[in-house]
């Protein structure tokens, strides 16, 4: 099949695929609030001006007691809830986006030169990924921060990262074991091309696909990671807005009734990673050669 | 293979070793050690003294060497925050945690399996789509909003069951146990469900793409070709191949485990190991954390080991020179 066929095949799946579409459509429009927070918000939750404490733990608008223009209530604060979560989204993609790049560069040039060159490195790459990988990207992240606390967004990024570049090292090198044995790549060494050349020109594009399945999967986690950590009270600090430290705000009212400080910002949490999670699964089967496909 | 476990068993030195350098370095240059001690009111004379006797103006290394050795016998200093040993501290919230998540692995592992061996047979039917939507769900929404939304729907809006703590617990020997009263099995089922919810979902998914894949093979069908009971197919030949890997994943996750039974710990105010780090991170308790961190890692460590040899022994695919 030509590339471009195998391209036009994919994108007809996809318009075909009512999940891989509807999770699109989701992160799109979280996309989109987050680009736009500052002017579709009607307060900025973190601007101590705009704040009265006169108007804390109100209801949703619907409710008795509900006040304009607070549509989802307001929380200890008074803090508009539905402001706080465009805010706390961004926050989650931010933070999402940037250890997917980050780790994502890193575990991919780590274990490209792991696959291609072996010997020593592999080992010691290989070694490191399966200890990372049983202490579990979770519990690093967690005793990262929470051994060096107090730090802003980057901390967190830069956590999370150590704790999961092993992810894409991992995939990166098994693919990589794969393709070098390929008639091309012997074919291109042949011809007397060199090991930068052979690496960029013909692996590295030819083993990433697996990587594209990883990133989809890798964003829908690492964005509960975030929301777990900052839930924690090890995430975030307390002057950014976080979903995560949202919900744990709204877990001292629980037994007070006010339900609307959990509720609304888990439910944009959990909808913005199935739409990712959704994504992921069309994507991991598209690139999956070893199930049965119907149709 | 012989070769092949002591190579094995030589890393996990290794790693060991790594970890309490970590935790050396954690213990003996985040925040001073000195001042934690002697309070921060002690005097020149007194601060001199906690130096001498805890071996803090000896060289860097014979500090380390000296950390190392009262590690290996189990002294890691005491808490700064109770001021008794930190090791019988951790140990004794063992039980708690490990009663919790013993029954949420139990849970999951039933629940999860069965329901993915149950889709696999059947993968376009209308019930199996619906509950693999609800295995998507089910990992997107993290532990600790599974937690949260359990308190509300069963504590506060049913009030059926309890939300905090371990309940009636009878001490057997030095084992606190809360299975053995109704108390604290009510106790035991929300946290217990929370923790299994990662998990089970992840079973679910990794039993059902094995199976898919395993069904497809040349043996399955000749295993059905000759006339054999389904239930003997499926158990028997098929889910058996696919438990391998599965319950290999699970083993060397165990980590994955212990984070998220901290969050659990942490909403339901369990008094297990992962409350306690909690605590000890939020008051500085380094000795706590050390030892929880070298704690964690001798088991997560071992039970690594275990599953990789076990699994080169059972394996016949593999064969490791």
């Amino acid at each position: 099949m030509t590339e471009r066929r195998i391209k036009s095949r994919m994108l007809s799946s996809f318009l075909h695929d009512p999940s891989a579409l509807l999770g699109s459509v989701i992160l799109v429009i979280f996309l989109m609030a987050t680009l736009l927070a500052p002017l579709i918000t009607p307060q900025d939750p973190y601007d101590l001006k705009k704040l009265t404490l006169e108007s804390f733990l109100k209801p949703p608008l619907w409710m008795e007691g509900g006040q304009a223009p607070f549509l989802l209530g307001t929380d200890d604060q008074g803090r508009d809830i539905l402001s706080t979560i465009i805010y706390g989204c961004r926050t989650s993609l931010i933070v999402g986006f940037g250890v997917v790049v980050l780790a994502g560069t890193f575990g991919v040039a780590i274990g490209l030169l792991a696959g291609y060159y072996g010997k020593w490195l592999d080992t010691v790459t290989m070694r490191l990924a399966d200890t990372f990988f049983s202490f579990s990207t979770t519990l690093l992240a967690f005793l990262l921060l929470g051994i060096f606390k107090h730090g802003g967004i980057l901390v967190v990024i830069l956590a999370i990262c150590i704790a999961d570049w092993v992810r894409y090292a991992r995939t990166m090198r098994g693919s990589v074991l794969q393709v070098k044995e390929e008639a091309y790549v012997m074919a291109a060494k042949a011809t007397g091309a060199g090991d930068l050349r052979l690496l960029l020109r013909h692996i590295l594009p030819n083993a990433i696909p697996p990587i594209f399945v990883i990133v989809a999967v890798d964003l829908a986690v690492v964005i509960m990671l975030e929301a777990t950590l900052s839930f924690l009270g090890v995430g975030v600090p307390v002057t950014e807005p976080s979903l995560g430290m949202m919900i744990a705000i709204g877990k001292n009212y629980v037994y007070a009734g006010k339900w609307w400080m959990i509720v609304f910002p888990g439910g944009a949490l959990v909808f913005l990673v199935v739409g990712i999670n959704l994504f992921a699964d069309w994507l991991r089967e598209e690139l999956n050669p070893k199930i049965e496909r119907r149709g | 293979m012989a070769t092949y476990v002591a190579r094995r068993l030589i890393q996990a030195v290794v790693v060991l070793l790594a970890v309490s350098l970590i935790c050396f370095c954690i213990f003996r240059y985040l925040g001073d050690p000195v001042i934690s001690m002697a309070g921060l009111y002690a005097t020149f004379q007194e601060r001199e003294e906690v130096r001498r006797v805890f071996g803090l103006d000896k060289p860097t290394y014979v500090q380390y060497g000296l950390f190392v050795w009262n590690a290996a016998h189990g002294n890691f200093g005491k808490s700064f925050v109770s001021r008794v040993p930190a090791l019988p501290l951790i140990l004794e919230r063992f039980p708690a945690t490990f009663e919790l998540a013993t029954c949420a692995v139990c849970i999951a592992f039933v629940v999860g399996v069965g329901l993915g061996v149950l889709v696999s047979l059947r993968p376009y039917s209308a019930k199996s789509r619906l509950i693999m939507a609800a295995s998507l769900g089910g990992i997107s929404i993290p532990t600790f909003l599974t937690g949260i939304l359990l308190i509300m729907v069963f504590s506060v809006m049913v009030g059926i069951l309890p939300s905090y703590g371990r309940g009636n617990t009878i001490q057997l020997g030095f084992w606190r146990t809360g299975l053995l009263t109704l108390d604290g099995i009510k106790h035991l089922i929300l946290p217990a469900c929370t923790l299994a919810s990662y998990q089970l979902a992840v079973l679910l998914r990794l039993t059902r793409a094995g199976m898919r894949e395993v069904l497809a093979e040349e043996y399955i069908k000749t295993a059905w070709a000759k006339g054999l009971p389904p239930r003997k197919v499926i158990f028997k030949h098929a889910l058996r191949n696919v438990m391998i890997p599965v319950v290999t994943i699970t083993g060397l996750q165990f980590g994955e485990l212990l984070a998220f039974s901290i969050v659990t710990e942490t909403i339901y105010q369990w008094p297990g190991m992962g409350n306690l780090l909690l605590t000890s991170i939020y008051e500085n308790d380094q000795p706590v954390i050390v030892t929880y961190i070298m704690l964690a890692s001798l088991i997560i460590i071992t039970l690594n080991t275990i599953v990789d040899i076990l699994y080169a022994i059972l394996n016949p695919k593999i064969r490791y020179d």
